[in-house]
């Protein structure tokens, strides 16, 4: 920790950021009002699958940008799960330094595009920064900030591919293709390693494509990273799901040194109430995955899709929001969100729930389901609802949610997107029985080196917390790069002394075992 | 990759591909399926495998044309292509030796049956298959599920070939005649529930291979989910292979119509396209 602060109080006393720092007086900058991100109108984008917010000005980006008064002691990085040097890549940006800005965002985060988008920064770097925890003022728009300087090197056509050293020779795999994966890859490949990423869509990028809706994160702006990882060497296998089309052992034999799991969150919870398999009662991930993956509401595509006038989604995360306000784009007249708790308790990111809000997306606070009914086709046609009050802080700290008797009430719905959690998915601890599972189903690591109980296996991402954001997976594969880098350096050194009997770096780990 | 490397029409209406796929012909096992696209527009559907082949590094699907995307398969010639093929997918199916089976599929049920059949038969089970389809062109593999039969019957419903007759009634037959240590059961939802019927009837232990809607295949949609002894179990990483008793066929056949209107729309959509093309 002393060696970081000490590195960055070094970065910081360069001359340049000293210049930067002098333009202006901190009370200055402190005056200045955080700029709003400009975005499609409710009543427009509701209607529409083309991005929300449509992302800052250069002079608006430079003006937010001098807001930040390049603290010595820079609490937000604390905040960033994959330590982002955030006033260094501000900075850049107030000195109009924009393709400079990103490449320091992609010192330390390989998909900058996606993270300014869809990262909750109001619990992370934003919630830490100097002007909400001491001036009581809304914080530095880091993520409007990130996501500007990426989307500037994108379209100014010079994106910059990392330096890449000359290949080791090693091959490591990624089961998986989401954040943590994509990840894992980027660091590898910039440590020399042979990477190949197995996915078993037919899509790469995980939940970044079937999960999270084009109005939130473009299919193009992750292809744009994908694009990149290709170029530094990365591998990547289509309709390959590791521990059934091949398992981990076959792929050892095929001269894999290393693993990271990243297979993501599988199965979708459901609430085991009558009804719930009525036609027209989907989980959230059929849901989008119809729509986002295989485009189902597009009459082209062959993907068959129910289309619903009123849309009851249950729930209160990001999915929830992704979900209802999809519904409202494909042309529903009432979209709700139904959730147990109230508003203040909905672990969705504060920017969605506005949107949503602002896109007129009822919300149903303390509100349960309890039952599903269907007409005589078993299509699903009303549901039962039992309101509900807060009692006192659960496991999870928050306000326990309690029925009320007696209050339950009749909706008309014809479609029901159910998003209540995931549960990890099973095909991987299935098929390698020696692993350390917790009762969960999700793979047990060491926190600080993401191994598993088998020394060649990491893993990240939601296979290891459950359910979780994008960016904690993607700080997983991060950690879990570093580690393994460091664990097959280690077996190699050990079998140094006998290298000259082997061909290959391969034959080295095969034999170090 | 996923060449088309065989093709055989078995009737107007049922073909059988070859399709190259060395990784999952060498993983495969019984009961196991795979998850096709075809082309960059299509959807993604469950198709069993019926035989695979690794000194070729091929596996056998046999596609009835009943939607878009089965008979974009079927018009698939030698040397075209799959855009995407998954798998293998499914738990296999779990082979004992318990006596003798009574092995019974409809229609191209009868696909999914033979690697079944092929493995109770390795394991020294004693096998009587009944095969069932509406006439006699719409019965295949018969000679393939001879070969690891010891005894085949069977039924058409208009008696143009075998006996005339539902597989219950096959199925009835062996039932009064001899001990049936298990049944498996494969075919369209409606004949399995019947089938199931029957033999609980009869105290026969009986395992349902269940053929549902899927999108990804791999436990994430839940589209496949079905109520199996009161609980909701995903086909796709629980099955597809249940204790036929305890499922709720009722449930799983309103399920496979959720999209019957769309499906008409959209097959009415692609002959217009095909007619014109």
């Amino acid at each position: 920790m002393e060696d970081l602060l000490e590195f960055l109080k070094k970065e910081r006393d360069q001359e340049w950021r000293v210049e930067i720092r002098q333009k202006m007086k901190n009370k200055e900058r402190t005056q200045l009002e955080r700029i709003n991100m400009p975005g499609q109108a409710p009543e427009v984008r509701n209607k529409n699958f083309s991005e929300v917010n449509l992302g800052l000005s250069e002079e608006q980006a430079m003006h937010e940008a001098s807001r930040c008064l390049d603290c010595p002691r820079p609490t937000c990085i604390t905040g960033c799960p994959v330590g982002i040097n955030i006033p260094k890549f501000i900075k850049k940006i107030e000195a109009g330094e924009f393709l400079e800005a990103a490449k320091v965002l992609k010192e330390t985060n390989a998909l900058p595009a996606v993270c300014g988008r869809v990262c909750p920064q109001e619990v992370q770097c934003e919630q830490v920064c100097f002007y909400p925890q001491k001036l009581g003022k809304p914080p530095v728009a880091i993520g409007h900030l990130e996501r500007f300087a990426a989307d500037y090197e994108r379209n100014s056509g010079k994106i910059s591919v990392p330096y890449i050293p000359a290949k080791n020779g090693i091959k490591v795999a990624s089961v998986g293709s989401g954040p943590a994966g994509l990840a894992f890859s980027g660091d590898m490949a910039k440590m020399g390693y042979d990477v190949t990423v197995f996915e078993a869509l037919h899509e790469i990028g995980g939940v970044l494509k079937y999960g999270i809706p084009e109005f939130r994160l473009p299919n193009e702006i992750v292809d744009v990273e994908i694009d990149n990882l290709e170029k530094m060497g990365v591998k990547f296998v289509r309709n390959f799901i590791v521990g059934k089309t091949a398992t981990i052992s076959d792929l050892k034999k095929e001269g894999f040194s290393a693993f990271l799991v990243g297979s993501g969150a599988g199965l979708p919870n459901f609430m085991h109430i009558p009804g719930e398999n009525y036609i027209g009662i989907y989980s959230s991930n059929e849901y989008l995955t119809r729509v986002n993956l295989m485009k189902a509401s597009d009459p082209e595509y062959d993907t068959p899709l129910i289309i619903g006038k009123k849309v009851a989604v249950i729930g209160g995360g990001n999915t929830a929001m992704d979900a209802v306000r999809t519904s409202k784009r494909l042309g529903a007249e009432r979209s709700m969100i139904i959730y147990r708790r109230s508003i203040e308790e909905m672990p969705a990111r504060a920017e969605e729930i506005q949107h949503a809000k602002e896109e007129g997306i009822e919300f149903l606070n303390l509100h349960n389901p309890v039952e599903y009914f269907a007409d005589e086709h078993g299509r699903v046609n009303q549901m039962k609802v039992r309101k509900m009050e807060l009692g006192e802080p659960d496991a999870s700290g928050r306000r326990r949610p309690i029925p009320i008797e007696g209050s339950e009430y009749l909706i008309d719905v014809d479609l029901v997107v159910v998003s209540v959690g995931v549960s990890p998915n099973p095909l991987i601890p299935q098929s390698i029985k020696e692993l350390d599972v917790s009762s969960w189903g999700t793979i047990n690591v060491n926190k600080e080196s993401m191994q598993t109980s088998i020394p060649d296996i990491f893993a990240g991402g939601d296979i290891v917390r459950g359910g979780a954001t994008v960016i904690l997976a993607m700080g997983d594969g991060r950690k879990a790069a570093a580690a393994m880098d460091h664990h097959i350096k280690r077996k190699v050194r050990e079998v140094l002394p006998l290298i000259k009997e082997f061909k290959s770096i391969g034959e080295v780990l095969e034999f170090a075992g | 990759m996923y060449r088309i490397v065989e093709k055989e029409y078995f009737s107007d209406g049922v073909v059988k591909l070859l399709v190259e796929a060395p990784y999952i012909a060498k993983s495969r096992k019984a009961g196991h399926f795979v998850i096709v696209r075809m082309g960059k527009k299509g959807e993604r559907i469950p198709l069993t495998i019926a035989e695979a082949n690794t000194d070729r590094g091929t596996i056998t699907i046999i596609v009835q044309k009943v939607g878009v995307t089965s008979i974009k398969l079927c018009n698939l010639e030698v040397g075209d292509t799959i855009t995407d093929v998954l798998g293998p997918l499914g738990n296999p199916t779990h082979i004992e030796k318990v006596g003798t089976v009574l092995a019974s599929g409809g229609g191209v049920g009868v696909a999914p049956l033979l690697p079944i059949v092929e493995a109770y038969k390795k394991a020294g089970n004693k096998i009587i298959t009944v095969l069932a389809a509406r006439k006699k062109e719409l019965i295949i593999l018969e000679e393939q599920i001879r070969m690891h039969s010891d005894e085949v019957i069977i039924m058409t419903d208009d008696g143009s070939y075998g006996k005339k007759g539902l597989v219950i009634h096959g199925m009835e037959e062996v039932i009064q005649r001899e001990k049936v240590d298990l049944s498996v059961v494969v075919g369209p939802a409606i004949m399995m529930k019947f089938c199931t019927l029957l033999t609980k009837k009869h105290d026969i232990p009986t395992i349902a291979s269940l053929n549902t809607l899927m999108v990804d295949g791999t436990g994430m949609c839940g589209a496949c989910r079905v109520t199996v002894g009161g609980k909701t179990r995903f086909v796709c990483v629980d099955g597809p292979e249940f204790d036929a008793f305890e499922v709720d066929f009722d449930e799983m056949l309103l399920r496979l119509n959720s999209y019957k209107d769309n499906e008409e729309e959209a097959y009415e959509k692609f002959l217009n396209r095909y007619r014109k093309a």
